[in-house]
């Protein structure tokens, strides 16, 4: 059954569905967890440490999140290995484009390839960021969320990096979570009118949560 | 009307083809589609140069023979073949561009016809059920829902043209065996396969070399028979569902 799964194109398209709803879900959760930054430094700071006691005293300090990290890669993982091989195979099946051009497709269905890119990039420059520390723009300090948040977005190519990756991510996943359903044989003639617009509402709901953090540090509002 | 012609030329399959440029004249607004490259192939045979060749059988839209995108569209720019796409459509003094569909499983054979082979072998793979012959069963014996009916009907419209294939960036043959395994999956006649057809088919399409779906939706729009976009959905349901079931 693994094995029909990953050689059949509507199998990869599966693994890439789970995978990137797996990620969305994480996403929600992460976009919630941000707009803690309202609330003040003690606030965020104090849900930083409480993520890495998370399961105690049944799992050692830092466990569940070191799950969380590991299921997270493990998508990643899935979904770019899939996209990447399902990619190289519609390429190869339309070898000669049309002498006559016509318009195409919605701005985020042709974008899912670049987006998806995008998407990567960011998340190696975003952990090396504020996960790691290694990139970060001034001292970084472990567990104190707010003022390393606050010293990237206090950069303009922090602010730069960080809302085109989240626009991308606005127009991935409203194409993506339309689509999820359809692979996953969700979508009827039906459903699809409810779906169509509850995917751009969700899309835009994600995106405003995670553009308010850096507009609230440019503003002032969050300092 | 007077036309200019981009046409697609191409002497074989093994040949580099290129767009030759042809003007007609005298062309008739109630002339089909068809009967307009009529028109060109004559002028062209009285000159002695090589007709334009194209595939066509019935020219009534029933067939699935006709192929062709116009302009850019598969089948024209009306939502029905180009056999019954008429020249009113256009308007005189129109440049129309002409090319065959496009997809590494068609191979052209030649000027506009491609190898469209790939589908038959999609079909032979499921797109069958096992009756018995013989005399025709009582009409009752097998109750069919409404529902089901009328699902069965609407995917058993599909005439096989291949321009969901020619319209998708993929090259994807995901709307045609949709069509085909709903069809035949949602009726008490074709239970007996139900998982197989589904999973053969689906194994011959990708075997073909037809690209994946990323629901960008073209096919449902070229579709000479409104085959419907959820038609896609409804066949992943089926064949998650019978990996499960059969487990292979
Ligand atoms: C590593 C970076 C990423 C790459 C390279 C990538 C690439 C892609 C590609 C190429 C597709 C298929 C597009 C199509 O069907 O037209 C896709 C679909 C999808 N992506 Fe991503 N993506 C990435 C990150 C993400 C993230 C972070 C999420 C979480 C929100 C996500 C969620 C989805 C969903 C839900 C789908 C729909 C799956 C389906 O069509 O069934 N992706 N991705
Ligand atoms: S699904 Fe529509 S476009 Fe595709 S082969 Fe059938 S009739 Fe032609
Ligand atoms: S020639 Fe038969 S459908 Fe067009």
């Amino acid at each position: 059954m693994t094995r029909t799964l990953w050689d059949s194109t509507i199998g990869k398209k599966t693994v890439m569905a789970v995978s990137g709803l797996i990620m969305l879900l994480y996403l929600f959760a992460h976009m919630f967890a941000n707009l803690k930054i309202f609330f003040g430094p003690e606030e965020i700071n104090r849900y930083a440490h409480w993520l890495r006691t998370l399961g105690e005293p049944f799992l050692h300090y830092e466990w569940t999140l070191w799950l969380v990290r590991v299921v997270l890669v493990a998508a990643v993982v899935a979904h770019a290995t899939s996209a990447y091989q399902l990619s190289r195979r519609d390429i190869r099946a339309r070898p000669t484009s049309y002498v006559h051009k016509r318009r195409g497709a919605t701005f985020a269905t042709r974008t899912m390839r670049w987006g998806g890119v995008i998407l990567g990039l960011f998340i190696v420059w975003h952990i090396l960021d504020l996960t790691t520390g290694t990139v970060h723009p001034g001292g970084y300090e472990h567990l104190r969320p707010y003022q390393n948040v606050i010293d990237t977005f206090s950069t303009w190519y922090g602010n730069v990096i960080y809302l085109v990756a989240v626009t991308a991510l606005g127009f991935h996943v409203r194409h993506g979570l339309w689509s999820a359903a359809q692979t996953l044989g969700v979508g009827t003639a039906t459903r699809d009118r409810v779906l169509k617009p509850l995917a751009t509402g969700l899309a835009l709901v994600l995106t405003a949560g995670f553009v308010s953090v850096p507009v609230a540090v440019m503003t002032g509002l969050v300092s | 009307m007077k036309l200019t012609l981009r046409v697609w030329r191409q002497k074989n399959a093994a040949a580099d083809g290129a767009m030759s440029t042809y003007e007609v004249d005298g062309i008739s607004r109630d002339m089909s589609f068809l009967e307009m490259l009529d028109t060109l192939n004559e002028e062209l045979i009285v000159k002695g140069e090589d007709p334009v060749a194209f595939d066509h059988d019935c020219r009534e839209g029933i067939c699935g023979a006709c192929s062709l995108v116009i302009n850019g569209d598969a089948h024209g720019p009306e939502r029905t073949t180009t056999c019954q796409l008429h020249m009113r459509s256009f308007e005189d003094g129109d440049t129309i561009d002409i090319e065959p569909w496009r997809a590494s499983a068609f191979p052209v054979v030649k000027d506009l016809v491609v190898d469209r082979s790939a589908f038959d072998r999609i079909i032979q793979s499921g797109g069958y059920i096992s009756a018995p012959t013989g005399s025709a069963p009582e009409a009752h014996a097998a109750p069919v829902p409404k529902p089901d009916a009328d699902s069965a009907f609407e995917h058993a419209e599909c005439i096989g043209c291949g321009a969901c294939v020619a319209a998708c960036p993929n090259g994807s043959a995901m709307l045609f065996t949709s069509a085909k395994v709903n069809h035949l999956n949602v009726l008490p006649q074709g239970a007996p396969e139900r998982e197989t057809r589904v999973l053969d088919m689906v194994a011959q399409m990708d075997e073909e070399g037809f690209g994946g779906c990323t629901l960008t939706g073209e096919c449902a729009t070229a579709c000479p028979k409104g085959i419907p976009l959820p038609s896609i959905s409804a066949m992943n349901k089926e064949w998650l569902r019978a990996t499960r079931k059969v487990g292979r």
